[in-house]
């Protein structure tokens, strides 16, 4: 342990920094407590002193909770704990590293400390170093948030050891459901229903064959250590399992430090259904309405919900009852997740269970209106929950997604960057509550999850939390990197998910090509052009600095959508109705709520349908827009305008058919070729580590490999050349 | 091959003329009848002379005929009428002197006449608002300026003068006409006196639309703004084949003279664009930042955007380490009216921004030091491109806002030996004779005479701020240690830059001195500068009375 690493520069300028800003905003007398929670700059004495006295009594009144808590933790997870901890008047301490300095989570804690180098195996699930900048900070607790040392028993034993706190299960309840192997002989002796399969660890592919033969395809190969959908494949024939078996052992190994793999029948159409607990250490077990987790891509949740359309109150009490009977086998404490499957006969099995705050834990929060991560924070304080099973309600619906900085129409290739544009939805009423890490300049970093929020809606029911979701993710402006919404919007759209009627395949069954990007129908496409030429329209009007009555009041736009040319004409006529007709046959009634220069373009179309799309980018020859999530680029002009730009020269950009280029920043894990080699389509070239996932890049055709311009373990950029060919 | 085309439709037309004579002959020479001799009625008369002038004015179009037009758009560029069209509103162009014909009788340079003589001059509207425009055609004699040619010009820049309003050419030239020989360059002096003139009183842009060389050159570079084409246009005073043959210097016109030469390496043209159509749709754009002329306020458009939205984006767009670099655009763009920011040489000297934007519609000029290109250095081309920049602003009552970030000027022989000090001063120069309203925002570091320079309290700025993460001092820590070396026995290094940090590394000190009006929240920086405008509006402040400054050129 070197204490002088941790204390080196970066911690002192932003102590610094808090303590100029301090001195400034007193002297100044910001009202600092009105600002939300993003001016963190000027928060440092942010805590109103009334309010952190009311919070001190009420403490007081049920015994002492923390002074100080640690979030070992970085991004979203770490800025929600702040949050509670704000609200219940505990002072927090962030950690971060190079690529966090100035990041969202270490604005918002009181302190921060620097931890080292990006590489999450040098910061973040370094225990020594988070039990250190315990040390030095004085916090009494650590939450571990998701992923990183949440479920790593050593450390939350080692936290004990050293006389501090665990926010989360004791060691021995990690350790026990920790190992998949370990906690499915666990569930059975709890009498929990489990997954036919093999019981017990698998060491290669040969027997990892055998045992598939036994048990019969389709079988999932998982990571015993693993979770969040890293080191697990599914396999339908002995090639399949061969290849990703070496796969999920090397993503095993890479992530989790382990190459215990395990072998199960995979259950085919199955839903993905979790119970979330949350135990005190005085005895006290709650179980908490069901989250539907199906949609998933790569084995990782996308859009999860509270309460499921496939769940009754009598399944939902026994899934409860059986997840209570795991957590008093085991002596849980602290809040947990089962994890079940559900096949179509509501027949449900034993997954695994999470020993950690969940991703998905907003859903159940809106639904109950019990903060989570407080009841955490009194249950590791000693105190008991401040809600009995009786307490528990549904008040409504909610509904999840996770938006993350990828491609989806790439195969979810994730996306890194730095977010030009970043407007988060929001909603007077609190129906949307968006859980984030990031602020507009933010970067996406190729050394962490690309998850850019979480944005939970809460409705009545299904249906107005479902829409509600729609106008969020309409209104969500994200530009800089490639992001998902497209997909989520697809999704939410279809009458099948609306019915209910989903799976944990339901991605692969509706795109089996892989999703392509969203479909318009033929008037949201008018709707689309239409409304790019009135946006020219009031533009030319505004830029107009001739005397009113020669603004421009009728006109006729050419629009140009995906090498399409559509005719607008469009006539501005009174009581802010614009009319737009569109090859002079598709007459479109529109009642824009728009001013120039604003990003968010809304409008009634023809007295019925609500249209709400974003402008992105205005120049003087196109309009970018994203319409449900899609960015579309429109050429809009005078007829004649266009015409004479048809003479305009094209630019061929350069020739890259000969060149493999990387896809993404990354690193290199290995490169299969050599100079010389010949090489046939399909053939493994490179292999690539992004993201913490291995990307296999493949020859596109045959032919003769002239060049290899980087070797394993390079840190390549986006689009750098790898591999030539002759 | 261009000659022998202008003949032939030289031809054309003389034949058609004289079929006409010659049929009015053979009616007369007709047997006698009962009826007076013929003659020609006067509305019949009339019709012809119409006819005439409408053929003159047809011949005017085409330019130097169809085929030429043609191979002005093969090569994807737009004749010198459809440029004229894409820049102003429909319809308003007005032109002048179609008919105007050269006089040069060298070399049967009388045998190729063609009406209009190479250049299409008028006035027009943009958005609304008068400007005068001539526009190089590139199909009659290659665009070349003869006397006549350069008259026709100076008609349109002294009509400009004379009402007050910008004149916009475009340059799509061969060069002189050498026929013609010093008549054309005195056609070029008779132009660039009036670009003399006209400086400072209205604005001049001049769109680089094809080659310019030559003496040529030295119009536009006198003009305001110059604007190139990718790929299409060039500028240069000796061209490639005259360089191999005598320096042996072997280079393409595009590396010489092209536009990502002229907008990155020499600082000679402001922007580039890629093509036609774009150069011509943005100058529309820029112009909507620019007065009429010196005598008018710019103008203003209505604006949707709040004069009190708060950004919190800004509250930590600057980065903890006070050594990383952050984008200042990120700065400039939340503040503006729209984020609609109009950026002027942003390929040169980027370690300084500047452009014009709107605060409630209102045009201002903004300059910033850009801490992400060599940390937000002065250095010579950044001095010299703010300058000129914060000159015309000046010149033209356009406001002008600053945003600091300096760590200082560039040292090194380099500089030195180019003469930093002399070049230095001219941005010094300018911002200290600046009339028009100043307001000052430091976000971060403001070091030594970079500081004064960089439009502070000492150079009449009218309002000065700094944000909470400003560091005015000579010198940035580590520097002024070493150099004050007293200090309290026992203290280390460290221990000291951490007390001169905590003295000098604060707007506080500047602040207690009223250098600084006040330290600003980040977020409400908008709101300020937009109130701070309005404060301005009248602000009246006159040089002492002088032929002229003499700025250190």
């Amino acid at each position: 342990m070197r204490p002088q690493r941790l204390l080196s520069c970066p911690r002192r300028i932003l102590a610094r920094n808090i303590f100029l800003n301090k001195r400034i905003c007193n002297n100044r007398g910001f009202n600092i407590a009105s600002q939300n929670n993003q001016t963190r700059m000027f928060q440092t004495t942010s805590q109103p002193l009334a309010e952190q006295e009311v919070k001190k009594e009420e403490s007081h009144k049920e015994g002492p909770m923390f002074n100080k808590i640690l979030i070992a933790n970085r991004g979203e997870i770490t800025c929600r704990v702040i949050k509670t901890c704000q609200r219940l008047g505990i002072k927090t301490v962030a950690v971060y590293t190079d690529a966090d300095a100035n990041s969202k989570h270490v604005r918002m804690a009181d302190e921060a400390v620097y931890i080292g180098p990006s590489q999450v195996s040098e910061s973040y699930l370094v225990a020594d170093k988070i039990l250190e900048a315990m040390k030095i900070t004085g916090a009494q607790a650590v939450h571990p948030g998701y992923g990183f040392l949440s479920e790593n028993a050593d450390f939350a034993r080692r936290v004990v050891q050293e006389g501090f706190i665990f926010i989360g299960p004791p060691a021995s309840a990690i350790h026990a459901m920790g190992d998949k192997i370990e906690s499915k002989i666990i569930a059975t002796k709890a009498k929990v229903n489990t997954v036919p399969g093999f019981n017990g660890q698998v060491c290669d592919a040969q027997e990892a064959i055998k045992i598939a033969k036994d048990i019969g395809y389709p079988v999932m190969i998982k990571a015993s250590a693993g979770g969040g959908g890293k080191g697990m494949r599914i396999a339908w024939s002995d090639e399949e399992l061969t290849e990703g078996f070496r796969l999920s052992q090397d993503e095993a190994l890479r992530n989790f430090n382990s190459n215990k793999m395990l072998i199960e029948k995979y259950i085919e159409t199955p839903r993905h259904i979790e119970i979330q607990i949350i135990c005190d250490n005085l005895g006290n077990m709650v179980y908490l309405p069901e989250r539907e987790c199906s949609i998933q891509r790569r084995n990782q949740k996308v859009i999860e919900e509270s309460p499921s359309t496939a769940i009754d109150p009598d399944t939902r009490k026994a899934m409860g009852i059986q997840a209570i009977q795991l957590a008093k086998e085991v002596g849980y404490t602290s809040a947990g997740t089962v994890e079940m499957l559900i096949d179509a006969k509501k027949n449900f099995y034993f997954l695994e269970m999470n020993t950690r705050l969940q991703v998905e834990h907003p859903v159940t929060e809106y639904v109950t209106g019990i903060d989570l991560v407080e009841q955490m924070i009194r249950a590791a304080a000693g105190l008991p929950l401040s809600i009995k099973q009786e307490d528990v309600t549904l008040k409504g619906w909610a509904t999840e997604c996770r938006v993350y900085a990828e491609d989806p129409s790439k195969n979810f290739a994730p996306n890194v960057g730095q977010l030009e544009t970043y407007v988060e939805p929001s909603d007077s009423h609190g129906n949307v509550r968006v859980d984030s890490g990031i602020v507009a300049g933010g970067e996406i970093s190729v050394y962490y999850d690309p998850m850019i929020s979480k944005l939970i809606t809460f409705g009545k029911d299904r249906n107005e939390s479902i829409n509600r979701m729609i106008e969020a993710l309409d209104t969500y402006q994200i530009h800089g990197v490639r992001h998902n919404i497209p997909l989520l919007r697809s999704i939410l759209d279809q009458p099948v998910y609306r019915k209910g009627d989903i799976s944990t395949n339901y991605i692969s069954e509706h795109w089996p090509q892989g999703f392509k990007g969203i479909q318009l129908s033929e008037d949201e496409h008018f709707y689309l052009i239409a409304a790019a030429a009135v946006i020219e329209m009031m533009a030319a009007r505004q830029a107009h600095l001739g005397h009113n009555l020669q603004k421009p009041s009728d006109k006729v736009y050419q629009v140009k959508l995906d090498d399409k040319e559509y005719s607008v004409d469009v006539s501005v006529e009174s009581h802010g109705v614009v009319i737009a007709e569109v090859n002079n046959k598709k007459t479109i009634i529109m009642k824009p709520k728009y001013e120039v220069g604003s990003t968010i373009f809304k409008s009634v179309m023809n007295d019925k349908v609500n249209v709400t799309m974003q402008v992105v980018k205005r120049t003087t020859r196109s309009i970018k827009m994203t319409y449900q999530g899609t960015d579309f680029e429109l050429k809009v002009s005078s007829p004649r305008n266009a015409e004479l730009g048809k003479y305009m020269p094209y630019y061929a950009p350069p020739d890259t058919s000969k060149l493999v280029m990387a896809p993404m920043p990354g690193a290199i894990v290995s490169v299969a070729v050599k100079p010389g080699d010949k090489v046939t389509a399909n053939q493994e070239l490179v292999v690539m580590e992004a993201m913490k996932m291995q990307n296999v890049l493949k020859a596109k055709s045959d032919g003769v490999v002239k060049a290899v311009h980087v070797k394993s373990s390079d840190i390549v950029s986006d689009a750098q050349k790898l591999i030539e060919f002759e | 091959m261009l000659h022998r085309l202008c003949s032939r439709s030289l031809k054309l037309r003389q034949s058609r003329l004289f079929t006409t004579s010659v049929r009015m002959l053979e009616e007369q020479s007709k047997p006698a009848s009962i009826l007076p001799p013929p003659r020609v009625s006067p509305p019949e008369r009339m019709r012809s002379l119409q006819k005439r002038i409408e053929e003159v004015k047809d011949q005017a179009r085409l330019g130097g005929g169809q085929k030429r037009l043609d191979k002005q758009h093969e090569k994807g560029k737009l004749t010198a009428r459809e440029r004229i069209e894409v820049l102003l509103d429909e319809n308003s162009f007005k032109e002048y002197d179609m008919f105007v014909e050269h006089r040069c009788n060298e070399f049967d340079m009388d045998k190729q006449v063609i009406p209009g003589d190479g250049v299409v001059t008028g006035h027009g509207t943009i958005n609304g608002r008068l400007v005068f425009v001539f526009s190089q055609d590139f199909t009659v004699f290659g665009g070349s300026l003869s006397e006549t040619h350069a008259q026709k010009i100076c008609k349109i820049m002294d009509k400009a003068m004379l009402v007050g309003a910008p004149v916009i050419g475009i340059n799509d030239s061969g060069g002189a006409r050498i026929q013609e020989g010093v008549d054309s360059l005195a056609g070029y002096a008779e132009v660039f006196q009036r670009n003399v003139n006209a400086s400072g009183v209205i604005p001049q842009i001049s769109l680089i639309m094809g080659p310019c060389a030559g003496g040529a050159v030295y119009s536009p570079a006198m003009t305001d703004f110059i604007f190139m084409v990718n790929h299409t246009s060039y500028m240069f005073v000796t061209g490639p084949e005259v360089l191999k043959s005598v320096t042996r210097e072997d280079v393409t016109s595009e590396e010489l003279g092209g536009a990502s030469t002229h907008t990155a390496t020499s600082g000679v043209a402001h922007r580039m664009f890629e093509n036609d159509m774009e150069i011509l749709l943005e100058t529309r754009r820029l112009f909507n930042f620019l007065p009429l002329s010196n005598q008018e306020e710019p103008p203003v458009t209505p604006s949707s955007d709040p004069r009190n939205r708060s950004e919190q984006s800004l509250n930590h767009v600057i980065p903890t380490d006070p050594n990383a670099p952050y984008d200042m655009h990120n700065v400039i763009r939340p503040i503006v009216d729209d984020g609609d920011f109009f950026e002027i040489m942003p390929g040169f000297a980027k370690n300084i921004i500047t452009g014009y934007a709107k605060m409630e519609g209102k045009p201002v000029a903004i300059i910033a030091n850009q801490p992400c290109e060599l940390a937000g250095v002065l250095d010579i081309n950044s001095s010299i491109k703010a300058a000129r920049f914060v000159r015309f602003a000046n010149a033209f009552n356009i406001p002008i806002i600053t945003f600091v970030d300096v760590p200082g000027f560039l040292p090194g022989t380099a500089q030195e030996y180019g003469g930093i000090i002399r070049h230095g001063a001219k941005l010094l120069f300018a911002y200290a004779e600046c009339t028009v309203p100043k307001i000052t925002v430091i976000t971060r570091k403001a070091y030594g005479g970079a500081y004064d320079v960089m439009s502070s309290k000492h150079l009449r700025g009218d309002y000065n701020y700094a944000w909470p993460t400003a560091e005015i001092a000579v010198m940035g820590p580590e520097g002024a240690v070493k150099i004050i070396k007293q200090g309290i026995a026992g203290e280390t290094q460290k221990d000291r830059e951490n007390s001169y940090r905590n003295k000098f590394a604060t707007p506080l000190m500047a602040a207690r001195r009223g250098f600084i009006d006040d330290v600003l929240e980040p977020s409400k920086t908008r709101e300020r500068i937009c109130d701070d405008l309005k404060t301005l509006k009248k602000k009246h402040l006159e040089n002492p009375k002088k032929k002229l400054s003499n700025i250190p050129l």
